[in-house]
């Protein structure tokens, strides 16, 4: 399954799932909704955390976290 | 007089909610104590017309109802609990235009739970600027609430939204959908009936968060876990199946209200100022040295251009010493007046500019957006020492002072995290130690340029002092990181703001309400302790006093004048209450090379730092050897011999020791009264005390048993 850490800097997919419940909840409501198209912006040094553009605005995250955001390209 | 009506003010972080508060405010504000960077409640006064007064609540931003981090809690815990004194009559949601939908979010949830509600629809320019036209009046009918345009920058819109604001009042009209998803009724009727009868969104804010709530007590919340289980009742799904549903809704009316340009025209999506500026600020090498570019000119304005008004301060304070000196007769009065008070409240004046400095620079990286680009290329490497991007934020503030610093760690969302943070950010070199470090470089640093000249070697050795309160904070947190237990994982999920110009409005209040309470909060508790110690320094047990002055006269015989009264007076310390203190304490801090008269001023400084300087000056100048006008502190110290060496008494290991010693200790009531009310637990604040005490003889006892 990819996810939205295996994309690389200007690469853009669409959620189609979360595997962490927790973090599921927090992300929704930060716009990250199933459907919804993602462009990784920036990668900070050393390639942790990153910047992807959500629904409009650039939202940050450890690749722990992008690893829980499924996506396919539609 | 009538009741004043409240209306909170809510939206997501960066909505302009603040600005829209000092707008609607101006300075008829009533901060928290430490306002600002910490994201306290702020009130306010809002003038409709004459003779009618609106209490404006600024509440933390938050994205959504249910929060994440213990700074959000504080808005359930008011808007959910109709019993608590700050609950408002209504509410105004600030939405940021250009990002409609997820500002739409947090606005569906608040009117849901039974309160009136505006939504003031901010930065409008900036969403046609990105090819976003809105409807709103079509957007308030689709939403059946009542819509107003505001820039709150620029205060445009404020007579539009006073009539919103009023028809709102009036009708107290909460525009209800009921549940996003629905749940069986006798849920709803079983909470209502123990709970009592209000909306049925707010019994399940009540089911699903009763745990943040402070209005529940134990046995309450037990009984609402209970309805919880009867009923299967799955508080994650239900919340995440809400938000998506809230979503679709808000997609709808959001198609329905708002024209894309962009899409009509087919144009190409505006590259934007915030895009080509992380290009710089975000690159893995130019990034870095940008934010250290800026932390140099930060602390070239903290330590450079801020001594020129403390300079001032400074001749201010003496000025005004020697003048009531000169026009009061000798007395007990005028020697608490100068000596004790006005000294005291010196010593406070003086840090001023270098709060203000630093504040200026932390608030105008907060304003403009980079602050957060600055936790972005942070984060990775303050998660290896058990802290988090978010971490930098209080250490850089505790520069100045770590009350505010430890305040600010509310919006760290996880709970080891935050405790490090809190535990390791007093190490950080603060304002209050800054006197010292100057004192005590100046008298056992030889003024003198090394490395080709680029360096002052006294600057040098002030800025390895910042350096080794940084890496011992990270070194601390990294040992803690491994003792202490998490039990959530600590996660980074931040929105990056676009760039925005700083709004100097709002940056010199956050100067001024930091400037306000440090000089009230601290300022107390430093005047109290010139009066005390002015006391003990000056009167003893018994008769010792009196003795001491007629064994000096028998002792020398010869003596007169100056020289006499002097010898006097130190004798007279050496048998005051303060003398005694410090003679007690004397064999434990031998090893570290101090003597009886550092005691007085170790036990003196400990509830406060700063103290050490005024405590040495009194104790010089009440015991000093000279008494003419270029007696300064530094002199009096540098002619102190050691009685037992015959040699100056601050050399090089003392120095040094004292130095390491200040670096590490936690001397200052206030950190850990903010630390015991921020973990709410007397035990971290202990742990703190113990630790960095602990570190700091260990340190000083090392340095000068290495050094002497």
């Amino acid at each position: 399954m990819r996810t939205v850490a295996d994309l690389g800097i200007g690469d853009h997919g669409f959620i189609s799932g979360f595997t962490d419940e927790k973090l599921s909840l927090k992300l929704l409501e930060m716009g990250c909704l199933p459907g919804t198209e993602v462009i990784l912006t920036h990668h900070a040094p050393f390639g942790d955390p990153i910047a992807i553009k959500v629904s409009g605005y650039t939202l940050s995250m450890r690749r722990e976290e992008a690893a829980t955001i499924l996506i396919n390209h539609k | 007089m009538a009741k004043i009506p409240k209306i909170a003010l809510i939206g997501n972080p960066n909505a302009g909610k603040s600005s829209l508060f000092n707008t609607l405010t101006g300075l008829r504000q009533k901060t928290g104590n430490f306002p600002g960077v910490t994201m306290d409640k702020l009130t306010g006064i809002w003038e409709l017309g004459p003779k009618n007064q609106i209490e404006i609540l600024d509440l933390p931003g938050i994205y959504s109802i249910y929060p994440k981090s213990i700074d959000e809690e504080l808005v359930i815990n008011i808007l959910g609990n109709p019993a608590h004194p700050d609950y408002p009559d209504m509410a105004i949601v600030v939405a940021d235009a250009s990002n409609l939908k997820r500002n739409l979010l947090l606005f569906s949830q608040v009117r849901d739970l039974g309160i009136p509600t505006v939504l003031a629809l901010n930065m409008i320019d900036v969403a046609e600027n990105e090819g976003y036209v809105i409807n709103s009046i079509k957007l308030a009918r689709e939403l059946s609430v009542e819509v107003a345009e505001v820039n709150a920058k620029k205060g445009i819109g404020v007579n539009g939204l006073k009539l919103s604001v009023q028809k709102t009042l009036e009708n107290r009209f909460a525009s209800n959908d009921g549940l996003p998803l629905p749940v069986s009724d006798e849920l709803i009727t079983e909470i209502q009936s123990a709970f009592g009868e209000v909306d049925p969104y707010r019994c399940l804010l009540w089911l699903m968060e009763h745990d943040r709530m402070k209005m529940f007590t134990k046995a309450q919340c037990a009984a609402l876990d209970q309805i919880m289980v009867k009923h299967s009742f799955e508080p994650k799904k239900y919340k995440s199946a809400e938000t998506v549903k809230r979503y679709e809704f808000l997609t709808e009316v959001v198609d329905r209200c708002v024209i894309n340009l962009n899409r009509q025209w087919d144009a190409p999506p505006v590259k934007t100022w915030t895009d080509r500026l992380d290009k710089l600020f975000l690159h893995p090498v130019g990034g870095y040295l940008f934010f250290l570019a800026i932390l140099f000119v930060m602390f070239q304005a903290v330590f450079t251009w801020a001594t020129y008004p403390m300079d001032a301060i400074d001749a201010g304070v003496a000025l005004l010493n020697d003048w009531l000196k000169g026009i009061l007769p000798e007395s007990t009065f005028r020697g608490l007046l100068t000596d004790g008070l006005i000294a005291g409240i010196g010593g406070v004046l003086i840090f001023i500019p270098q709060i203000a400095f630093l504040f200026f620079f932390i608030s105008m990286l907060e304003e403009t957006g980079y602050m957060s680009r600055v936790m972005f290329i942070m984060d990775k490497l303050m998660r290896r020492f058990g802290l988090n991007g978010k971490s930098v934020v209080p250490l850089l503030s505790s520069v100045a002072c770590a009350v505010p610093a430890i305040m600010s760690t509310r919006s760290i969302g996880s709970r080891k995290d935050r405790l490090i943070t809190i535990l390791v950010t007093p190490l950080m070199s603060c304002s209050a130690r800054l006197p010292i470090y100057t004192v005590l470089i100046a008298l056992v640093v030889p003024e003198k340029n090394t490395l080709f000249g680029l360096f002052n070697l006294q600057g040098l050795v002030l800025f390895i002092l910042y350096l080794l309160g940084f890496f011992m904070a990270l070194f601390s947190a990294y040992i803690m990181k491994l003792i202490l237990k998490a039990k959530e994982k600590s996660y980074f999920i931040m929105e990056l703001p676009t760039y925005k110009g700083p709004r100097f409005k709002h940056v010199s209040y956050t100067i001024l309400n930091n400037v306000k309470a440090f000089v009230f909060e601290a300022g107390k508790v430093i005047v109290a302790i010139s009066i005390i110690l002015w006391v003990l320094a000056s009167y003893g047990p018994g008769n010792s006093m009196e003795d001491a002055t007629s064994r000096i006269k028998i002792q020398n015989p010869n003596l007169s004048g100056v020289e006499l009264s002097n010898k006097i007076a130190g004798e007279k310390l050496e048998n005051s209450y303060a003398g005694h203190f410090g003679k007690f304490i004397e064999p434990a801090i031998r090893p570290l090379g101090y003597d009886w008269k550092i005691g007085i001023a170790l036990i003196t400084s400990f509830a406060a730092r700063e103290v050490f300087v005024g405590t040495m000056s009194t104790i010089y100048s009440l015991g000093g050897e000279i008494d003419n006008e270029n007696a300064t502190i530094k002199n009096r110290m540098r002619a102190e011999i050691n009685p037992q060496t015959g040699k100056p008494m601050y050399d090089m290991a003392l120095g040094f020791s004292l130095l390491i010693f200040y670096a590490f200790a936690m001397q200052c009531m206030s950190t850990l009264a903010t630390t015991y009310r921020e973990t709410k637990s007397w035990k971290y604040p202990l742990i703190q005390f113990g630790y960095m005490t602990a570190l700091a003889y260990l340190s000083a006892f090392l340095v000068y048993q290495t050094l002497s």
